[in-house]
């Protein structure tokens, strides 16, 4: 399988001009024969939107998110938007779209809220992590944030993924080493996530700026054993491509058949345990 | 080893990576310069070791021939900061313009003899914003700031005035930082070494007027600021509290010139407030 991430830099609000950047970057794709192509979280949209959040959100069935969704012919295409319900709630969404059709989205379900971060003011909560199938095996998209909540990429393992997609936007901070501080957390993440599951692991990062927070790029694939299959640079665009082989999702799961000795029963015992124990607690733990 | 360096290897938490700090710095700067349809710059050259590291970092950013110098004596500024700008210009080959403002600033204060030394800095500060502006509309250049984060926590610039700019590259940079950051882009030795002065009348230096040393203020703030102490959390691990209770004091106390003037809310989207966009809205 080959698969391609569109590491770029969306125009912030101008859906209409981040749709033609993704037409040229699934042109480029489908001439180099890649069979997937995965932008960025919000690669529609841009990232920061703050008020721009209500004019740019789309509901499934527009115009120009069909049109993107058209043009995931002879490739599947995975993109980020605003997403408007019909009830009028927006959310930060995933699409996967295969043959010219929606076959999976994802709402993210963790929106940050703190720092520099405000989704929580805009956006409303996905309540759903669910694999789906794919004509290459069962995948699961996550959303920047949910990466970093271990129960995520948890409930996608067990839910069967052999692929995970991170769409992300990681803004830099703390430059006191080589590698900034959110690139070596985030390299932890994937790595942990591939190994520990056996699982390919996509890492789609945004690169530009936004009123000075420069994001980071550094968009790469972790092979199931833990590896790095390749990495694109920092801070600049570019069509990553590489072919993958699916055939080490099966050799790494023979050789450590972690997802075999995983105990739902358990955990779901001691969540519910847990659960019951905050709720009776009013001062929480 | 340098005294940059030294003082650097007492504050190891301060020490970035220069050559990635300076790769996000110049590229970041590029792209918000250019994305709103500008080509060119332009900064206000001191002499200083602060607006030499904007210019270095401008200069990688865009070249020589798109950044716009200014020196804007007054006829108290040493002669010495004219002179490090100058060597600055030559090193970078930017194109450089002095502009006296001792005319202006004098027939002003003519009408105010007694005006205190704090009237006429100010007065200076935004006498060359303006001629900043004014240069930025003739060039089509956008103003790339100069003032470091030490101090803007501090509040130690003049508001309206040398803090104004479109993009200021060096504000999340402590003095420390600006330092190192400075010697690792070849600013000249003589700027490095000099110390750190407004210029605003002679023999004022930054360190004599606030009452500590910029070493000294960037490891408080970095453990009050950037690791979250509290101020009593701080005087027990050993900072003086007098120097304490001062540095916090002024951050409180110049919190407004860190944000955009108030605007009394009437309305149901007020500017700032629930009308929200950033700059880069579109681009």
């Amino acid at each position: 399988m080959k698969v391609g991430i569109a590491q770029i830099r969306p125009f912030l609000g101008r859906v209409d001009q981040n749709l033609d950047k993704h037409a040229q970057f699934i042109e480029q794709a489908k001439a180099e024969q890649v069979d997937m192509i995965v932008f960025p979280e919000l690669s529609l949209t841009g990232y920061n939107l703050l008020d721009l959040t209500f004019d740019v959100a789309r509901v499934k069935t527009d115009e120009q998110i069909q049109s993107l969704v058209e043009m995931a012919a002879g490739i599947d295409i995975v993109f980020g938007y605003v997403e408007k319900s019909s009830d009028h709630l927006l959310y930060n969404t995933a699409v996967y779209a295969s043959d010219q059709k929606i076959v999976h989205t994802h709402r993210k379900t963790h929106l940050p809220t703190y720092g520099m971060f405000d989704e929580g003011r805009y956006f409303g909560r996905g309540q759903r992590v669910r694999s789906f199938p794919t004509k290459w095996g069962r995948m699961g998209m996550l959303i920047c944030e949910e990466v970093w909540h271990p129960a995520t990429t948890y409930l996608l393992a067990q839910d069967g993924v052999e692929i995970f997609l991170f769409l992300v936007n990681s803004p830099v901070r703390d430059i006191r080493t080589e590698q900034f501080a959110n690139q070596r957390e985030w390299r932890l993440l994937t790595q942990t996530n591939a190994t520990v599951y056996g699982a390919y692991t996509l890492f789609a990062s945004r690169v530009g700026s936004e009123d000075g927070a420069t994001f980071l790029g550094n968009s790469h694939i972790i092979a199931p054993d833990g590896e790095m299959a390749c990495e694109a640079d920092i801070f600049e665009e570019q069509l990553l491509v590489t072919e993958i082989d699916l055939d080490q999702i099966r050799r790494a799961r023979f050789q450590m058949p972690l997802i075999r000795d995983e105990n739902l029963e358990l955990t779901i015992r001691e969540l519910k345990r847990i659960q019951k124990r905050r709720i009776e607690e009013v001062d929480g733990l | 080893m340098n005294w940059i360096e030294e003082q650097l290897s007492k504050a190891p938490f301060l020490r970035l990576d220069s050559e990635q700090t300076t790769r996000l710095l110049v590229t970041t700067l590029r792209e918000e310069i250019e994305k709103v349809g500008f080509q060119r710059v332009v900064i206000g050259l001191s002499g200083g070791i602060d607006s030499a590291l904007s210019l270095y970092l401008a200069v990688r950013a865009f070249g020589a021939d798109r950044v716009i110098a200014v020196r804007m004596p007054y006829r108290t500024s040493s002669t010495n900061s004219l002179t490090d700008a100058q060597i600055a210009v030559e090193e970078t080959g930017v194109e450089s313009i002095t502009i006296d403002i001792t005319p202006q600033i004098d027939a002003y204060f003519n009408r105010f003899p007694e005006a205190s030394p704090l009237r006429r800095g100010n007065k200076m500060a935004r006498e060359r914003m303006t001629i900043l502006y004014d240069l930025s509309a003739e060039h089509r250049a956008l103003v790339v700031g100069t003032s470091n984060r030490t101090e803007i926590l501090l509040g130690y610039g003049t508001q309206f005035g040398d803090a104004a700019s479109a993009v200021n590259p060096i504000g999340d940079l402590y003095k420390t930082q600006v330092r190192q950051l400075a010697s690792y882009l070849g600013v000249p030795q003589s700027i490095l070494d000099k110390p750190p002065s407004a210029d605003l009348w002679s023999d004022q230096t930054d360190e004599g007027e606030l009452g500590f040393r910029y070493i000294d203020v960037d490891i408080l703030l970095y453990h009050l600021i950037d690791l979250g102490l509290s101020a009593q959390q701080v005087k027990q691990k050993g900072f003086d509290p007098s120097f304490v209770n001062h540095v916090v004091a002024r951050i409180r106390q110049n919190q407004f010139k860190r944000v955009m003037p108030i605007i009394l809310k009437v309305g149901s989207r007020t500017v700032g407030t629930d009308f929200r966009y950033l700059r880069d809205w579109g681009v």
